[in-house]
């Protein structure tokens, strides 16, 4: 029964336990610090237009891409003042939520 | 017409409705490995105790082509019977008929025995086969989802609601089983979801299966929406037959009682611990140890798997039980289990069910994920279910109980009727080791040799506080029992408390954490 088994441990904030772990608890994703000057598709979708150019310097609020997902043109502005590094994307691309479109410097 | 031709024409409308879909579509059905509807009715009630309404009723939509189309009880087969003597109202929706597609009358059906069901005071179970809404009757379709909606929340802790899905549940449809108290899934054959696969390709760009997406086993081990899990549907029926015996038919009844048994000799509870402290055990084999027959029927067997609940008996009694399961994830309370455990509770509340909440739990778990996913608000759950339950409430602390944990697991603070603590448990603000490190920190830090001193530390906190008897004298436990004197000590609370009264302040309702 119980003694035979072999356990894993778990350590908490009272101690390490002999337990088993689960699944969920593997698959739990770490923590990623977000980069705002790394823009990424919140929702999946079509590159609609690029409103912008590598090399240009932007403000933050302008609208720099539209994203056209779940039947809206989305826009897509700069998160905060700089200077766009590289534009990861095509109009007319598929992306992926996550893909990376653009960043700043 | 005569009184003969009278007769058989009742006789042959009767036959043409009672096959549903027709043969081809039967045969469909049976091909899918699933029952039609009224072999389910019959299969779950006793033998020919059902008795069918509203058989004749039709559709009255004229458009898209539908006014000249026949819909056999317009798919959907409703009416009472009984579980072991016990009156049931049922509904079946029939997927031979348009797919089970849900119209206006069909949901009419439904609704009228959701509202004779919470009128007599008997439980409502509901066996769902749908593909949806029925298009060609539009926002009628949905004013049908939504009267029935309504009707599910009205019931809710006034009669025992049972949903069983065989077959697709997708879209609107899964509120009704999400809207009441148990969901039964069954392997291969209960498909639940919002979106289906299809939506989800064309959105996220997603390749995800039916199955994968919220088929049974999805339903009732990740997502938690299902509470019960069978691979076939004469087990699943098994189940809520067994399920239906502990519960009251109402809030207005207590369950009934049967002949109080003995717990089984397997079950020998001194042999259960094991020796050392540090190795877990299976808190679901000191359920067994304490109650009638051994009999635990565990509820979401699959889900959460670090907390435990089911229905068991004590001297013929029905109680629930709730444990914190050392065996996996050291028993910690995280987002699952403390959903979990506060349905729970908050279900024995509405249906008079004493509860019996077997502690070891070594606090929360920590983590981003957790963090970001509200474990704050799922936690508080479990703080005000217990806090409001005024049905009787037994606590048995085994092993640890540190922290906000402890409050959490029906302390005396949340007024537990009962606390009783075996004289393993170590009930303490925090574990050892993290409360030397906290309160020895100079003297740790200071030491010539740390690391010796933090052991000497942890020791001494070990020995003075990782114990029973700091919480007993301040009240906090009413008793310090030895493993064996449970169930005795347990049986006995639950007599004294058998005419509890508690009145909470009036209010509309509470607002508790969701």
């Amino acid at each position: 029964m119980s003694e035979q088994e072999k356990f894993d441990q778990l350590e908490l904030e009272n101690g390490v336990f002999e337990t088993r772990l689960t699944k969920k608890f593997a698959l739990r994703k770490p923590y990623e610090r977000i980069d705002p000057r790394v823009i990424k598709a919140v929702i999946p979708g079509v590159v609609a237009e690029i409103d912008t150019r590598v090399g240009k310097t932007v403000r933050q609020g302008d609208i720099m891409m539209i994203l056209e997902a779940m039947k809206m043109l989305n826009r897509i502005k700069a998160p905060q003042d700089g200077t766009v590094k590289v534009i990861r994307v095509a109009a007319g691309e598929k992306v992926a939520k996550g893909q990376v479109l653009m960043e700043l410097e | 017409m005569t009184f003969m031709q009278r007769i058989v024409d009742f006789f042959t409308r009767k036959s043409t409705v009672s096959k549903g879909g027709g043969e081809q579509a039967i045969s469909k059905q049976r091909a899918g490995g699933k029952m039609t509807a009224r072999e389910r009715i019959a299969a779950l009630l006793d033998e020919g105790s059902f008795h069918e309404y509203d058989l004749f009723v039709e559709h009255n939509c004229q458009d898209f082509g539908m006014d000249g189309k026949e819909l056999a009880a317009d798919g959907v087969i409703t009416g009472s019977g009984t579980i072991d003597g016990r009156p049931i109202c049922i509904y079946a929706q029939d997927f031979t008929v348009a797919g089970g597609s849900l119209g206006l009358m069909h949901a009419r059906k439904i609704t009228k025995v959701l509202d004779h069901a919470i009128k007599m005071g008997i439980p409502i179970i509901g066996i769902n086969d749908s593909g949806g809404a029925r298009i060609q009757e539009g926002v009628n379709s949905l004013a049908g989802y939504g009267e029935i909606f309504y009707r599910n929340t009205l019931a809710s802790g006034v009669v025992p609601q049972i949903s069983v899905v065989l077959g697709p549940c997708a879209g609107g449809a899964v509120y009704s089983p999400a809207l009441t108290d148990f969901v039964f899934v069954v392997n291969q054959i209960s498909k639940m979801f919002i979106t289906g696969p299809e939506v989800v390709k064309t959105v996220l760009g997603e390749e995800i299966s039916m199955e994968e997406l919220g088929g049974a086993r999805v339903q009732a081990e990740t997502a938690g929406n299902a509470h019960f899990f069978a691979n076939s549907e004469h087990e699943c029926f098994e189940q809520i037959r067994k399920l239906i015996s502990f519960l009251p038919d109402s809030n207005r009844q207590k369950a009934e009682a049967i002949e109080p048994k003995k717990p089984k000799p397997a079950y020998r509870i001194e042999q259960l611990i094991p020796k050392d402290s540090k190795i877990p055990f299976d808190v679901r084999d000191i359920v067994r140890a304490l109650v009638d027959d051994s009999e635990f029927f565990e509820v979401q067997e699959l889900f959460a798997t670090n907390a435990v609940i089911g229905f068991s008996r004590i001297n013929g009694e029905t109680v629930g039980v709730i444990g914190n399961q050392a065996m996996v994830l050291a028993g910690v309370l995280d987002i699952d289990a403390s959903d979990k455990i506060a349905r729970f509770v908050r279900f024995c509340d509405s249906f008079n069910i004493p509860l019996i909440t077997l502690v070891d739990i070594p606090g929360y778990l920590p983590g981003s994920d957790q963090e970001h996913n509200g474990v704050i608000r799922h936690g508080a759950k479990v703080l005000y279910a217990y806090s409001e339950a005024t049905v009787p409430k037994i606590t048995v602390i085994l092993r640890k109980a540190y922290g906000g944990g402890y409050i959490a697991m029906c302390s005396l603070h949340l007024r537990a009727d009962f606390v009783f603590a075996w004289p393993t448990a170590e009930i303490a603000v925090m574990g050892p080791e993290g409360a030397a490190n906290i309160i020895f920190r100079n003297e740790i830090m200071s030491a010539e040799n740390p690391e010796e001193m933090r052991k000497i530390k942890v020791k001494e906190y070990t020995d003075k506080f990782a114990n029973p008897y700091v919480a007993a004298s301040s009240g906090y436990v009413d008793a310090v029992i030895t493993p064996e004197e449970t169930r005795a000590y347990v049986a006995h609370a639950l007599k004294i408390a058998r005419n509890k009264g508690v009145s909470l302040p009036a209010r509309k309702h509470g607002i508790p954490p969701v």
